[in-house]
């Protein structure tokens, strides 16, 4: 409960951060809101010998309307995204999810790039910007590049980012259909989902389904080719790998990936 | 006014104490800057990381020569003391040899800084031998595996009736059935984990401890360290809630305060959450067999319980199995019971007493083997019970197992309770969602319950009343506040019986040197023991006082008397004669107007009451929701509502999360798998509707107050209820039983594995 010892430098703007990240190199770690960083560090889970507190750059806290997509900066909190108007007009899907993250105190520290960087699967946002088809923008020694949301996530923890990038942004598009639903299933209000499910429209990922948030493909297919919901939903668990844990054995998993893709799909379908 | 007043006692008075507590904060442990602890090292705890092994060696070498290290100490360092020569399963104070849980103290790295400490602590090398690790019930019964060798098996103790003896009380029953289930591993998880700090002067030690009871504290640590009890003073600063599991003190804390008369400077310890979780004891974990039977017309004629008490690795809470027993046969007139124990060690964190301490659990087992019986028999659980609960005209009532009953109405109880709740308005809400249904089901559970509180009244418990010559008051207690509201009932009972202001008043706790008599609080013992010391010691002030007062207005002790309005003594019908309570405590001279008593009562209070928890359960996930609970929970007169209404709330609270969602579980290894609060699952107020409490007040003559004990009983009372519940809401898909804590997962599997033997039942 107490970290290893670190070395901790405040980065005054994105060049000095990622200068800091570059001389550093995968001994470095970028902090942010610090609210899944810091508590892996207490249990000396991660060791990083340099943290790079990026929190204070304000330019990276930002919700704009960019005509046909949101932008948002890496370090918007949830609790903006959960009250912004912006987002609660054009995408109730993100506000929502936001809204469900932890409890008070979390979302008043936790952030939508520090969440999506950290690629815990069982985190809300990344499944919910698979399923708005995000793109993620990460600035680096050589500059800016986009990443789809589809191809950030690589693995348990593991993103496409380099350890020299930061992200910076996320643009999300507007969504043409009204249809959405965020199904985040617990044990208690505070914990992260034993499943989860966002849907968007026609498209429909799962969190906590395997190593990294997933598209419920053969449920899109099943409703592109005019399944009805409830049969798409039954096959939800398809392709997916949920592990095992104490609350949830892998079958239980799968059941719950089924019955929440059935309630998302119809509360989605409400909407329209 | 003529002597007629309005009463505070039985008044909603708002504690004293929340406006300190919630504005500067309280004075725990870690925050202590007192002079004494200038300059204090900090103490972290090397433990094991492996649940049972033999420690081949020690290697602080690397360690010691870290920043800020101080010293590295061993169990050999404490050499004698560190063992408990003559016990058959020893608890050293630091494990040498042989270690056998993970979180066992090992070794205490002293340093300047307590980040210095974490970082040396990882530097010292422990070799470690790993053995075969014995959990749960079934290892620790086949005796394969030994935690302590020389005693031959893991069986601490049996008691009670023996298997088979009795087996002909079942003669006669229409109806009999068993099941076996747990009563699971909890921790308790006080807001403020554990801590110590100590100095050493002048051959004294002072021992600042997060503790529910200095005075035993102080017992167990000198006697521990072998020293003279005088030579040891302890202090108890504000106390973050300790549910039980900080009653005395534990081989930390001693350790701690060995520590301080070793290394020249004073020591401060503060646990983290992580050692917390696993260090700390845990509670209940028992396995529990019941069987029960009767007739079809809904009458118990017989109930064994048999149960086997897991105490972790070593054996402190030997003592709860004989509480469980002596509640076997809860509220019901039963007229054959039976019950027979086993306590064993396992390779796992020791377990005490938590909340309840073998009330819960034998109210759990009884409570569902009811529920069983009225399910077997088709009879509405409600109805059974009324037929089976103690009638009120049979107090005081022996129970089988030994429990003397003082007083009681628990047919009463229930009635008020269901009548509360609209049982028959939500019996049919039920009706109607199933015959629908619905996705959402709907589960009523019941329990009617009867606790022991002050269960060691014979301890008693010391009052110290003192007026001063300001006229403004001190009351000492041996009880000890940790979040009960002692400095509001205590100061209500001054200005009861003296008329002085409750702001007036001050309550002194905790401090060995001010206050060396008492027991402190624990098993729902202040207010009836502390509580009546404390009534009694200001009347006997009262009655000092009124000889004083009338040497001074120069007459006789029956023509004073007090206005217990305005807190002024006066010749009776004569103005002019007012004598304010500090110009009397003056006249008292050197030996000041005080009294100190002990009082103690004959015997313990049997507080009850009856619960009825509703739930909804989501068919289709298994997730449930507690929506409402309505409780009846009687203890006795009431001296604040408002204090006893916050017990209640707690209580609840407590009870109906070891229902639904808190478990302690290990690997087969030993290992802890709720070493979090991510993974340990303790309740929320997002989980929890508001509560609804129905008054109730059948006192008991065995203390002046009227007062039985009320800490407990929420939780004693909720958690039967609650997971009753959550069984009755999927009753009807064929569910007979889900064992607590009733998880989604385990409630899903229950809906699961009766649908497939409804099917296979219907080929």
């Amino acid at each position: 409960m107490i970290p290893a010892p670190f070395s901790y430098y405040r980065a005054l703007s994105v060049d000095e951060a990622l200068d800091l990240a570059a001389e550093h190199g995968e001994e470095a770690k970028f902090l942010a809101g610090g609210h899944s960083l810091l508590p892996l560090m207490k249990l000396r889970l991660a060791l990083p010998e340099v943290v790079i507190d990026i929190g204070r750059l304000a330019d990276l806290s930002h919700i704009r309307d960019a005509g046909d997509h949101i932008t948002l900066g890496a370090l918007t909190r949830h609790h903006d995204l959960e009250h912004s108007g912006l987002l609660a007009r054009e995408l109730p899907l993100l506000a929502c999810a936001a809204g469900q993250v932890g409890d008070p105190q979390i979302r008043h520290r936790g952030t939508i790039g520090g969440s999506l960087a950290h690629a815990d699967p069982a985190s809300d946002l990344p499944a919910v910007v698979l399923a708005l088809d995000a793109t993620l923008v990460a600035r680096g020694p050589s500059g800016t590049r986009e990443i789809a949301a589809a191809d950030f996530f690589g693995g348990l923890f593991e993103t496409a980012l380099e350890p020299d990038e930061l992200l910076t942004e996320i643009r999300v598009p507007k969504p043409a259909a009204p249809r959405w639903s965020f199904q985040k299933f617990t044990k208690r209000a505070i914990d992260w989902a034993i499943v989860g499910v966002a849907v968007q429209g026609d498209a429909v990922a799962l969190v906590n389904m395997g190593e990294t948030p997933l598209r419920a493909a053969a449920v899109e297919r099943a409703l592109a080719d005019g399944a009805a919901p409830r049969a798409a939903a039954a096959l939800a668990a398809e392709g997916t790998r949920a592990s095992a844990d104490i609350n949830a054995t892998r079958d239980y998993r799968e059941h719950l990936a089924r019955v929440l893709v059935a309630r998302g799909l119809q509360e989605a379908h409400a909407r329209a | 006014m003529d002597g007629d007043r309005a009463s505070v006692l039985g008044s909603r008075v708002l504690r004293m104490e929340d406006h300190r507590l919630l504005t500067a904060g309280g004075t725990y442990v870690a925050d202590l800057r007192v002079p004494e602890l200038a300059g204090a090292a900090q103490v972290t705890f090397v433990r094991s990381p492996i649940a049972h092994a033999l420690i081949t060696g020690i290697d602080a070498s690397v360690a010691l020569g870290e920043p800020g290290v101080v010293a590295v100490l061993t169990g050999r360092d404490l050499g004698d003391l560190n063992g408990q020569a003559g016990q058959p399963m020893p608890e050293p104070l630091l494990a040498t040899g042989r270690v056998r849980f993970v979180g066992e103290p090992v070794a205490m790295v002293i340093t300047d800084g307590r980040y210095q400490g974490e970082d040396a602590a990882e530097l010292v090398s422990v070799d470690y031998e790993p053995l075969a690790a014995v959990v749960g019930f079934g290892a620790a019964l086949a005796d394969e595996t030994l935690l302590f060798p020389d005693t031959g098996s893991n069986v601490v103790a049996t008691g009670g009736d023996e298997q088979g003896a009795g087996d002909a009380m079942f003669d006669g029953c229409d109806v009999v059935l068993g099941a076996t289930f747990p009563n699971q591993r909890v921790a308790p998880v006080p807001l403020e984990v554990r801590g110590a700090a100590a100095a050493w002067a002048d051959g004294r030690l002072t021992v600042w401890a997060s503790t529910q009871n200095a005075q035993i504290a102080r017992a167990t640590i000198s006697g521990r360290l072998a020293m003279d009890q005088a030579a040891v003073r302890v202090i108890t600063p504000d106390v973050g809630g300790g549910f039980g599991a900080k009653i005395g003190t534990d081989r930390d804390a001693i350790a701690v305060a060995w520590a301080a008369t070793r290394v020249g400077r004073p020591v401060c310890w503060s646990e983290t959450r992580g050692e917390n979780l696993v260090a700390m004891t845990h509670g209940r974990s028992q396995r529990q067999t019941v069987r029960i039977g009767g007739t079809r017309d809904g009458r118990i004629l017989a109930y064994r319980l048999d149960f086997v008490q897991d105490l972790g690795a070593y054996p402190r809470g030997a003592y709860l199995a004989s509480l469980t027993r002596l509640m076997t046969s809860g509220a019901y007139e039963i007229p054959r019971v039976r019950c027979g124990y086993q306590v064993v060690v396992t390779n796992t964190t020791p377990v005490d007493a938590y909340r309840g301490a073998g009330r819960p659990e034998a109210t759990a087992a009884i409570e569902r083997a009811v529920d069983m019986f009225a399910a077997e028999i088709g009879m509405d659980p409600a109805e059974v019970r009324r037929l089976n609960v103690v009638p009120p005209g049979s107090f005081p009532y022996t129970s089988p197992t030994g429990a003397v009953y003082d007083t009681g109405d628990y047919a009463a109880a229930l009635d008020k309770v269901l009548a509360a709740a609209g049982y028959r308005d939500l019996r049919a809400e039920q009706a109607r969602r199933r015959e629908r249904g619905d996705t959402m089901q709907l589960g009523i559970g019941l329990s009617v319950y009867v606790e022991v509180t002050a269960g060691d009244h014979a301890s008693g418990e010391t009052g110290k009343v003192e007026v001063h010559e300001d006229g403004t008051v001190t009351v000492s207690t041996g009880s000890s506040p940790h979040g009960q509201g002692h400095a509001t009932s205590w100061a209500m009972l001054v200005q009861e019986e003296l008329g002085i202001p409750m702001a007036d008043v001050t309550v002194v706790h905790g401090d060995t040197d001010v206050i060396p008599r008492g027991t402190g609080t624990y098993g729902s013992r202040s207010l009836q023991l502390g509580g009546a010391a404390v009534q009694k010691a200001a009347a006997a002030v009262r009655e000092q006082a009124r000889g004083l007062a009338a040497e001074l207005a120069g007459a006789t002790e029956a023509e004073m008397e007090l206005d217990p309005r305005l807190g002024i003594w006066r010749v009776r019908g004569e103005s002019g004669t007012e004598l304010e309570w500090g110009k009397v405590a003056g006249q008292a001279g050197i030996e000041g107007l005080v009294a100190d008593v002990l009082f103690v009562a004959k015997s313990p209070t049997f507080p009850f009451g009856a619960h009825v928890a509703v739930v909804e359960v989501d068919t289709e996930t298994g997730k449930a929701s507690l929506v409402r609970h309505v409780t009846v929970d009687d203890a006795g007169t009431l001296l604040n509502p408002l204090l006893a209404e916050g017990q209640r709330h707690g209580g609840i609270a407590q009870g109906a999360a070891q229902a639904l969602v808190e478990e302690v579980l290990y690997d087969p290894d030993g290992n802890p798998l709720t070493a979090t609060l991510a993974d340990y699952a303790t309740i929320t107020a997002t989980e929890l509707p508001s509560f609804e409490l129905v008054a109730s007040q059948t006192p008991t003559a065995v203390n002046p107050l009227g007062a039985k004990g009320i800490g407990e009983a929420g939780t004693i009372g909720s958690t039967p209820a609650v997971q009753s519940a959550v069984i009755d809401a999927v009753a009807h898909l064929g569910v007979r039983h889900i064992d607590m804590p009733t998880t989604p997962q385990r409630v899903w599997a229950a809906i699961s594995a009766a649908a497939i033997s409804a099917a296979r039942g219907g080929q």
